[in-house]
């Protein structure tokens, strides 16, 4: 055990501080759930991508630095630090980018990671559907292979930026005599083809965030398939898997988070203090957002050394989304009567992204398989309870 | 950075987990509550064979020269099995803090621990009782910031029975006269240092203790049937133990760092302790609570196994620090001015 970083890694962080130092847009862009946020949000990504820091742990020669987890969590770290912009194209780069370097042709490969790191192509996903949310094996929308054509049919839904988005990767029903998780095939769909009509879906904060997705006879050609007819399953899986979420969700966002709420709980202490709940709260926030980050980093250095993960790993979402949830409920304590004002309006002082933070907290135990599902997979495959 | 234990590390603990499950058995252990001492001298003399005894005493003095890190996932396995033998207060507080005091004193005893003949204990101020007291064969105390030496017969002993038969706790009176060894700034430092290794092994025990009352409630939910199934197929049943796993997994990353800043004797020790501490007793907390809950009336009373393990849970959350001690510790650094928060300032 040796809990420091080598002169190599203290280097690398060196390097991505100055450089976000340099590039972090001085002004906070608009929200990626407006058009022209979108648009921004996509020009930072080529912004990015041109100083090879759009995805570190891609190998050099798509743009990556080849980075392992450690590196990952320190450019994270850095990333979070600076308050650099959200990452619009997550689902592509994080999650989708290195399922096609798994399973994806040559041809595939080359097709679309470099408009994927380039920001040019920027990915939804396409798994739920109106009657498959937390049962995602009851997937209904079909693709009939005919000839070098896939025709699809169905609807997807709550399909997170896919109203501006260019692309949309999903599980679509192939063999229609299938049942469950066998029979699915994992399909890469532009969604600019005729027969798609997306049509937005305001959030709680009344912007269009998600989409539902309808597909009439919809041809998309076979080369767009990902891994082999029927095998969507298993190529689903590994997108959804451990490293790819601790992509999606880093320690440094929920530590930034309880740092600013410290800056919050302090600034307004002498109200804040009427509650002695609060101080609790707080300090709480900080306990759970350094535990996560030790967990993630003692994980990251044992999968590193060949390690592998196990079910454990199932714990990781509930306690994130939990912690995220607790902060910003904090913070709404703490800000009072000003919690509900938008933070233009002329009494909103001080109030910062909080309620937008509060806002989406509460999509985090729904989204990304909801917590009631992890705490059957926790209490199935972690500690063996009875189906 | 490299926050995993070596091959080595990992094999002791198994081997040290098997003989553990093997011998400590909840029959072995509700004898020890019939028995004067509570402590059972062959089993030490066990531990003594095994090296466990003279695993933190240095190699000059006869033992493995292991540190808080090779101790930490022992102590774990102490925990599972809920053991009263005083093993990791000896051995991760005691000893240490012999080593650190030095001189004569460390000369004459760090060999008797090593080979086990001596029992060495250390308490200090936060210890309202002082557990094994009894057995100690040197008992290191501190009061008002001094530190007194003592061997049996320097001290006399008044037990106060605890809701968990296996803990012998004393209030300890040091005989008139006697002279400390150490006071002013270092009987402080060697106080705050004693207090960051108890705390831990608390801490490192509530891991393993939290970890046996899962395993004991999966057990019993998969057997006892209702409505026809075993009521671990139960949603709501399945739900408090996975909340349970939750709190348990982020917990243990917490406690192994603070055992890395207590070897290293880092200036963020009290911090990382403070920190392992109140997360691992309240993952530990909730192990009682929701494992009592899933074990129905069977869990409420003396015969079920679990109370054995849930009782001394509880009473390590209150011990080497109660929560509001160690909350203190927390506050003290994270609402102070210019406090090192947020991404990046974990490991610096």
């Amino acid at each position: 055990m040796q809990l420091a970083f080598t002169e190599q890694q203290q280097a690398f962080r060196a390097e991505i501080r100055s450089w976000l130092q340099a590039n972090v847009p001085a002004q906070p862009l608009q929200t990626f759930d407006t058009e022209e946020g979108f648009q921004q949000h996509r020009e930072w990504e080529a912004t990015l991508n041109q100083g090879r820091w759009g995805m570190v742990t891609w190998p050099e020669a798509l743009g990556g630095r080849g980075c392992d987890l450690i590196e990952w969590l320190i450019f994270e770290e850095e990333y979070y630090r600076a308050r650099a912009p959200l990452r619009v194209n997550q689902n592509g780069i994080f999650l989708l980018g290195p399922t096609l370097m798994e399973y994806g042709t040559e041809e595939q490969k080359a097709r679309f990671l470099p408009a994927m790191a380039e920001g040019r192509d920027v990915w939804a996903q396409g798994w739920s559907e109106p009657g498959a949310g937390s049962d995602m094996a009851a997937i209904r929308s079909t693709a009939q292979l005919e000839g070098d054509k896939y025709i699809i049919n169905g609807q997807k839904t709550w399909s997170t930026r896919a109203v501006w988005a260019d692309w949309l990767f999903g599980m679509f029903r192939t063999d229609p005599d299938s049942e469950r998780h066998r029979g699915l095939t994992f399909i890469l769909v532009p969604l600019n083809t005729p027969g798609i009509t997306v049509r937005p879906i305001p959030q709680l904060d009344g912007l269009p965030g998600f989409a539902e997705i309808f597909f009439d006879n919809v041809e998309v050609d076979v080369s767009n398939r990902l891994g082999d007819d029927g095998a969507g399953w298993a190529v689903a899986m590994a997108t959804a898997g451990f490293e790819r979420g601790l992509m999606l969700r880093s320690p440094a966002r929920f530590q930034e988070t309880a740092r600013r709420l410290v800056e919050l709980y302090r600034a307004n202490e002498a109200s804040a203090s009427h509650d002695p709940q609060i101080r609790e709260a707080v300090m709480r926030a900080y306990l759970d957002a350094e535990s996560y980050c030790l967990s993630t980093y003692q994980t990251a250095c044992r999968l590193s050394q060949g390690g592998k993960i196990g079910a454990e790993s199932s714990t990781n979402k509930i306690f994130w989304s939990e912690l995220d949830q607790n902060m910003h409920a904090t913070a709404m304590s703490i800000l009072g009567a000003r919690a509900e004002l938008l933070a233009h309006a002329p009494a909103a002082e001080g109030v910062g992204t909080w309620l937008d933070g509060w806002l989406f907290s509460q999509s985090g135990p729904i989204y990304a398989g909801t917590n009631e599902i992890q705490r059957n997979i926790i209490a199935e495959r972690m500690l063996g309870m009875p189906r | 950075m490299d926050f995993t234990f070596s091959e080595d590390q990992l094999l002791f603990q198994d081997s040290v987990r098997d003989f553990l499950v093997n011998e400590i058995t909840p029959e072995r252990l509700r004898a020890g509550w019939e028995t004067d001492t509570g402590r059972d001298p062959a089993l030490w003399q066990q531990f003594a064979e095994l090296g466990l005894t003279g695993i933190t005493v240095p190699e000059e003095h006869g033992g493995l020269g292991m540190d808080a890190v090779d101790f930490v996932l022992l102590a774990q396995e102490c925990g599972y099995v809920a053991l009263a033998e005083p093993l990791v207060n000896h051995a991760l507080v005691a000893v240490p803090l012999l080593q650190d005091i030095g001189g004569e004193l460390a000369a004459r005893w760090l060999p008797l621990a090593a080979t086990g003949e001596a029992r060495i204990i250390a308490a200090v101020e936060q210890n309202l009782m002082v557990e094994d007291a009894h057995v100690a064969d040197l008992l290191l105390l501190e009061r008002e910031g001094q530190w007194f030496a003592l061997e049996q017969g320097q001290f006399s002993c008044e037990r106060s029975e605890s809701i968990d038969p296996a803990r012998r706790l004393y209030s300890v009176t040091v005989q008139a006269g006697t002279a400390p060894i150490v006071e002013g700034a270092r009987a402080n430092a060697l106080r705050a240092a004693c207090l960051n290794r108890g705390a831990l092994g608390c801490a490192a025990q509530a891991l393993g203790l939290a970890q046996r009352m899962i395993d004991l409630s999966v057990q019993y939910t998969a057997e006892r049937k209702q409505f026809g199934k075993a009521i671990g197929s139960f949603q709501a049943v399945k739900h408090h133990m996975a909340n349970v796993a939750v709190r348990l997994e982020y917990a243990k990353a917490p406690v192994h760092r603070a055992a890395y800043a207590v070897a290293e004797d880092a200036s963020g020790a009290a911090l990382a302790v403070a920190q392992a501490k109140l997360m691992a007793c309240e993952a530990a907390n909730l192990a009682a609570k929701n494992s009592i809950q899933v074990h129905g009336a069977m869990g409420y009373t003396w015969e079920v196994d679990l109370h054995i393990f849930m009782k001394k849970a509880w009473a390590l959350a209150n011990t080497w620090g109660d929560a509001g001690w160690h909350k203190q510790q927390v506050a003290a650094v994270i609402f102070a001015d210019g406090a090192a928060l947020g991404a990046g300032a974990t490991f610096q």
